[in-house]
């Protein structure tokens, strides 16, 4: 449908079913971040011997999470008299737009999706880039040195593990021969990439951690050491965008990786008659409860281990991995 | 080439891996400190200046409020002193609570500083863990005392407190308890990768330094000098229990992580063996008078608190109150190695390194 309405002609009629659709994208993204919130603290809390929210919304504390985005809203906005105003202003919104804008293409199941392009993988590597942008901006136009220093160790990080994670995908792009990511989920059918490409998994997985900038690679928000880094300065609204962005990047990187390597909406064998929105649902809480899990368990990596880690081990298994794919499919045509 | 500038950042008094209100004023170059300068004395009470107008049964909750974490040492400390001044003999029942009391504390104490060192380190679940056996013991010293942390148990002579009905089944059935969560802990901490990568090696100095210094406790012997005053010194009852003094060579965090772990297995051995010495009756306070009148003269006596050696100064006239009371507080001599650890070290040792020392502002600060 939506192949369609881009290809016909522009009218008023069009942007109101493209901005239909994504304020409805938009109150997805706002209910996992709402319910994805409460069950990182449910799960946290039941690792860590404590109940979690339990006050507001009855015993499962359902409403815990609107309670705290409204205390955001009515909280007094403060700017720092010797901030960089119009860049302190921006700065969250570059940090969150581009977090928003990477949901577009990625596919939930075989019918919803947003937008099918060619090269979709690409696409969400290249925009999820432009955050960091936001963040060093934020840390910039603070005028704060803990958050200047924190906004600098979001840059280096986020280079340092954008490279092993786009490398650790040519292997997939090596065996599908395609960067679209239906023709990606298409291709995993019969066995899921986890399997065929487990060293990519594992880079994949840690680079990816370390992208969310959650535990063990929270550095630049590093709670004990920066207070809280980047936006130590921002309060109220500003700040619950900082927020946002963090929890839209991790819907976004949980689909991206049970897309990738979980085989998408693919079911299991003999188990086809579950739809394909429940499959996908199970691998995608899977990865969020491993996400929520190194977060309880592991604590923070140093600054220059972080640096070592990602040069010195995560991408040359990468390239490896690259190299590896390469000689077992041309030469032994194993694919 | 870039024109650079070394930045001045102020660490505290806000700041929430000071453990308290401790500020360090560092200049840094990118992340590598150049020069750190401690500032002090935020929490100063003045408590030996205090003492000076109290009579010595109203210093000791004075006491409490100096190390926090382990109050019930710092009540004997004082009460050591002015016994040792008197010549009080004090009854068996009594040295055996005060001993499980403070080995009580001593657990409690490593357990927080566990706890919040990781919470440093940024994994937040051993904090909970930590607490949670925390809490054991605080219920455990309420029941004896009726405080949570600032017990005021002891007293000149003996304790103010009768041990309750089967609380010393309760200390006894702890014990194996906390041995189990002991090696949880080490399960899920002490060999992380992670963890060890950022703990070793880190903050290290030698045997000489370390003396120099004049640090005590478990930043001493973690080079590999074997002091613990209650085997090299021993007060109280000590003598009457078997334990080790762990040691280490290495000098560096982690090897002050070893050290703290071991003695709460330490002072588990010995909780054990009191327990199963308990005096079944007796006093639990010798005859005192109730104003208690220390003779002219002065003294010191030294214990071992978790922290290291905390000693205790008492100048008398003879009077109610001393002329002069003063508290060598380890604390406050451990810290003073700090801006040496810290020169060269980047933003992220800083946090590792001093919440290695194991400080208590109160103490810190007096």
């Amino acid at each position: 449908m939506i192949q369609d309405l881009l290809q016909s002609t522009p009218s008023l009629l069009n942007f109101g079913i493209f901005f239909g659709l994504a304020v409805l994208l938009l109150f997805v993204v706002l209910g996992f971040v709402t319910y994805g919130i409460l069950s990182e603290r449910k799960i946290m809390g039941f690792m860590q011997l404590r109940v979690g929210p339990n006050q507001i919304g009855g015993k499962w504390g359902l409403l815990q999470t609107v309670a705290d985005v409204l205390k955001l809203l009515i909280k007094e906005d403060t700017i720092p008299k010797k901030a960089d105003k119009p860049l302190y202003i921006l700065a969250p919104v570059i940090a969150f737009a581009p977090a928003f804008m990477v949901l577009a293409t990625l596919p939930f199941t075989d019918a919803f999706q947003f937008a099918d392009i060619g090269v979709g993988l690409l696409y969400y590597m290249a925009v999820s880039g432009i955050t960091t942008i936001g963040i060093v901006t934020a840390g910039w136009a603070s005028n704060n040195k803990y958050s200047l220093i924190g906004g600098m160790r979001a840059a280096a990080q986020m280079i340092s593990y954008e490279i092993p994670l786009v490398m650790s995908l040519v292997g997939i792009v090596l065996l599908t021969g395609s960067l679209n990511l239906n023709d990606i989920v298409a291709a995993q059918e019969k066995v899921w990439f986890i399997f065929l490409q487990p060293i990519a998994f594992i880079v994949f997985f840690i680079a990816s951690v370390a992208e969310l900038n959650r535990v063990p690679f929270d550095l630049p928000e590093a709670e004990s050491e920066l207070v809280s880094g980047y936006h130590v300065e921002y309060s109220g609204f500003r700040w619950a965008f900082f927020m946002l962005s963090e929890y839209v990047y991790m819907f976004a990187m949980a689909t991206l990786t049970t897309v990738l390597f979980l085989g998408g909406w693919n079911s299991i064998p003999f188990l086809d008659f579950i739809p394909a929105a429940v499959w996908f649902g199970l691998k995608f809480s899977a990865v969020f409860y491993v996400l929520v899990w190194i977060r309880v368990t592991f604590p923070r990596i140093r600054a220059d281990q972080l640096m070592e880690f990602g040069w010195k081990v995560l991408l040359p298994i990468a390239l490896a991995n690259i190299f590896l794919t390469a000689l077992l499919k041309e030469l032994f045509k194993l694919f | 080439m870039l024109r650079t500038e070394e930045m001045l950042l102020n660490v505290g008094p806000q700041h929430p891996s000071t453990h308290g209100v401790f500020r360090l004023v560092i200049k840094i170059d990118g992340e590598i400190i150049k020069e750190a300068t401690p500032v002090i004395g935020y929490l100063h009470r003045g408590t030996e200046k205090l003492a000076e107008d109290l009579q010595y049964t109203q210093i000791i909750p004075y006491t409490d409020r100096l190390d926090y974490l382990a109050a019930m040492t710092n009540n004997y400390v004082l009460c050591h002193a002015v016994e040792t001044m008197m010549g009080v003999e004090i009854p068996d029942r009594a040295e055996y609570l005060r001993v499980i009391a403070m080995e009580l504390g001593r657990v409690a104490s490593h357990l927080v500083w566990w706890g919040t060192y990781l919470l440093d380190i940024g994994a937040t679940s051993p904090f909970l863990y930590a607490f949670r056996e925390r809490e054991m013991i605080v219920n455990l010293l309420t029941e004896l005392s009726g405080a949570r942390l600032t017990f005021n148990y002891m007293r000149v002579g003996g304790v103010k407190w009768d041990a309750p009905e089967d609380w010393i089944e309760k200390v006894a059935e702890f014990v194996p308890y906390m041995r189990e969560q002991l090696a949880g802990y080490h399960e899920l901490v002490t060999g992380n990768e992670i963890f060890v990568n950022r703990v070793k090696g880190v903050g290290t100095y030698s045997k000489e330094e370390a003396l120099q210094y004049s640090l005590s406790g478990a930043n001493l012997r973690c080079t590999g000098v074997k002091w613990d005053l209650r085997k090299n010194e021993p007060y109280s009852i000590y003598n009457r229990f078997q334990f080790n003094i762990p040691t280490r060579e290495e000098g560096d965090a982690f090897s002050r992580y070893h050290c703290r772990m071991e003695e709460i297995e330490e002072s588990l051995k010995i909780l054990e063996q009191a327990v199963e010495q308990f005096p079944t009756a007796g006093p639990i306070i010798a005859k005192v008078p109730k104003i208690i009148k220390v003779p002219k003269g002065e003294a010191f006596v030294r214990i071992e608190s978790p922290r290291g050696e905390i000693g205790c100064y008492i100048a008398s006239e003879g009077k109610k109150e001393p002329y002069r009371l003063k508290f060598r507080r380890p604390s406050f001599y451990n810290l003073q190695i700090l801006p040496k650890l810290l020169e060269g070290e980047n933003m992220a040792n800083l946090i590792t390194i001093l919440g290695a020392i194991d400080i208590v502002l109160g103490e810190v600060d007096g």
